[in-house]
């Protein structure tokens, strides 16, 4: 029988871990791929592709980094995240940062071609038209949060390396769905699944709905 | 008549290839020039240099005399002083009455302040009872004359006019050549189209230059440039010989 209250626990760990980390992409990515975008400076093709290249990143080796560097041993052990739910923000962190980050830059810089001419001939100054450009891509800077989320909601590896897979602690949705298939509780592992689906397909309505009141 | 724009000995290249060899022509202040020539002869660059969206490679621009340098306060005040309105309409992801707005927005005019010559310029060029609709559901034509009335709307000294109407069914044509004569009718406004109808050109310039293979081969009033030109280019230019 499901023990329910573990797996609202379980959904309430996921939802802080996945929202977290992409409020922290949104925050980091949003604001860098907007720079990026805007500003011509040597080596902007290099940091582009860096970003770009960032995408295919596997988890498990940006799960193995950060276990590296929050391991007692580790540059930042003192921290004591490992094992924690501040650990597995962390690594998806690293994993969603380049995603939100290489979405923006392709919307604004489709901006840039269509409207920053226009908006120059109107009378924009540089910092009138930046503002205008982030504005006017607005649709696709959410569709960059719903692409990181949608990393964060679905990642595996890296936060079953960093967070341990552990009850009541760091244990979330993919971590739970590995354990019970592993032990062949497939009943349990598919219930999760489940509730991962109607917490994705709810998360997602409500971004296409800001996304659609975006588009006048 | 005072010179309101002086190119002198202008010249631009992109990628190692002349677009315009040393450029000299003057227009005076309130009057309407129009600039023609086959498609890539350098018009559009000659509207972009002059709406100092970019600089000449050598040469000067004037404007009442005076010259400004690229990415000056000067030059954002001068290009604030003018407008220009382009081939293909692009509007920004809002209502019709935003994208009027947005001119005045970037001059710090009061929301108060907006509303009042927003919608009088959305009456000029009869779009008043689209306004609080988005402007990507206009077609081509109605995008235009919400270019049209976004630049308007900012009272320029100077319009610049990069081919406005090509795209356009003949109605808007007209609606739109009408909101240009009205315009300058009722600023003084000086305006300078490029095109390469001939027909648009002798219905609304004073005057008309030819614009060949990056250099200006005449200058004339409408009309001797149309019925008597002097080069034998521009002969074959308007007689349709000229293949390009």
């Amino acid at each position: 029988m499901t023990d329910w209250p573990a797996v609202l626990q379980i959904v309430v760990i996921t939802l802080l871990v996945a929202g977290t980390s992409t409020l922290i992409g949104a925050a980091l990515g949003i604001p860098a791929g907007a720079f990026v975008a805007l500003k011509k400076f040597r080596g902007r093709n290099f940091v582009r592709t860096l970003a770009f290249t960032f995408y295919g990143f596997p988890p498990v080796l940006a799960g193995l980094l950060v276990y590296l560097l929050l391991s007692r041993s580790g540059p930042l052990g003192a921290l004591g995240w490992l094992f924690t739910p501040m650990g597995m923000i962390v690594a998806q962190s690293v994993l969603i940062v380049p995603i939100v980050m290489g979405v923006t830059i392709s919307a604004v810089m489709a901006v840039e071609r269509r409207l920053h001419d226009t908006a120059l001939t109107l009378g924009a100054d540089e910092r009138q038209w930046r503002a205008t450009a982030i504005h006017e891509a607005r649709v696709g800077v959410v569709t960059a949060v719903m692409v990181g989320f949608g990393r964060a909601v679905s990642e595996v590896g890296a936060v079953l390396i960093v967070g341990g897979n552990i009850a009541g602690q760091t244990r979330v949705l993919t971590t739970a769905i590995v354990l019970e298939t592993s032990q062949a509780h497939y009943v349990e592992a598919s219930v999760f699944g489940v509730i991962l689906f109607v917490i994705a397909f709810a998360i997602f309505a409500i971004l296409q709905r800001l996304q659609r009141e975006g588009t006048v | 008549m005072t010179v309101a724009l002086a190119l002198h000995g202008v010249e631009k290249s992109y990628g190692g290839k002349g677009v315009l060899r040393s450029i000299n022509a003057e227009v005076s202040a309130g009057e309407v020039f129009a600039l023609v020539g086959p498609s890539g002869a350098g018009k559009t660059t000659v509207l972009r240099l002059l709406d100092l969206l970019e600089g000449p490679d050598a040469g000067e621009i004037r404007y009442h005399g005076r010259t400004v340098r690229l990415g000056s306060p000067e030059a954002l005040a001068q290009r604030r002083r003018m407008a220009m309105i382009m081939q293909n309409p692009t509007t920004f992801r809002a209502t019709v009455f935003e994208n009027v707005a947005y001119g005045l927005w970037l001059r710090g005019v009061s929301e108060e302040g907006i509303r009042g010559p927003a919608f009088a310029a959305l009456e000029f060029v009869g779009l008043l009872d689209r306004a609080q609709e988005p402007a990507a559901g206009l077609s081509g034509g109605e995008q235009q004359r919400v270019a049209f009335a976004r630049a308007a709307v900012l009272r320029p000294e100077v319009l610049l006019l990069d081919e406005f109407t090509s795209n356009l069914d003949p109605a808007n044509v007209r609606l739109l050549e009408e909101a240009t004569r009205r315009y300058r009718r009722e600023t003084g406004a000086t305006v300078v189209i490029v095109t390469h109808n001939l027909f648009q050109a002798k219905r609304l310039a004073d005057r008309v230059g030819l614009l060949l293979d990056g250099r200006i081969v005449e200058v004339a009033p409408t009309h001797a440039f149309f019925e008597n030109p002097s080069r034998p280019e521009t002969r074959a230019f308007l007689s349709g010989e000229m293949a390009y």
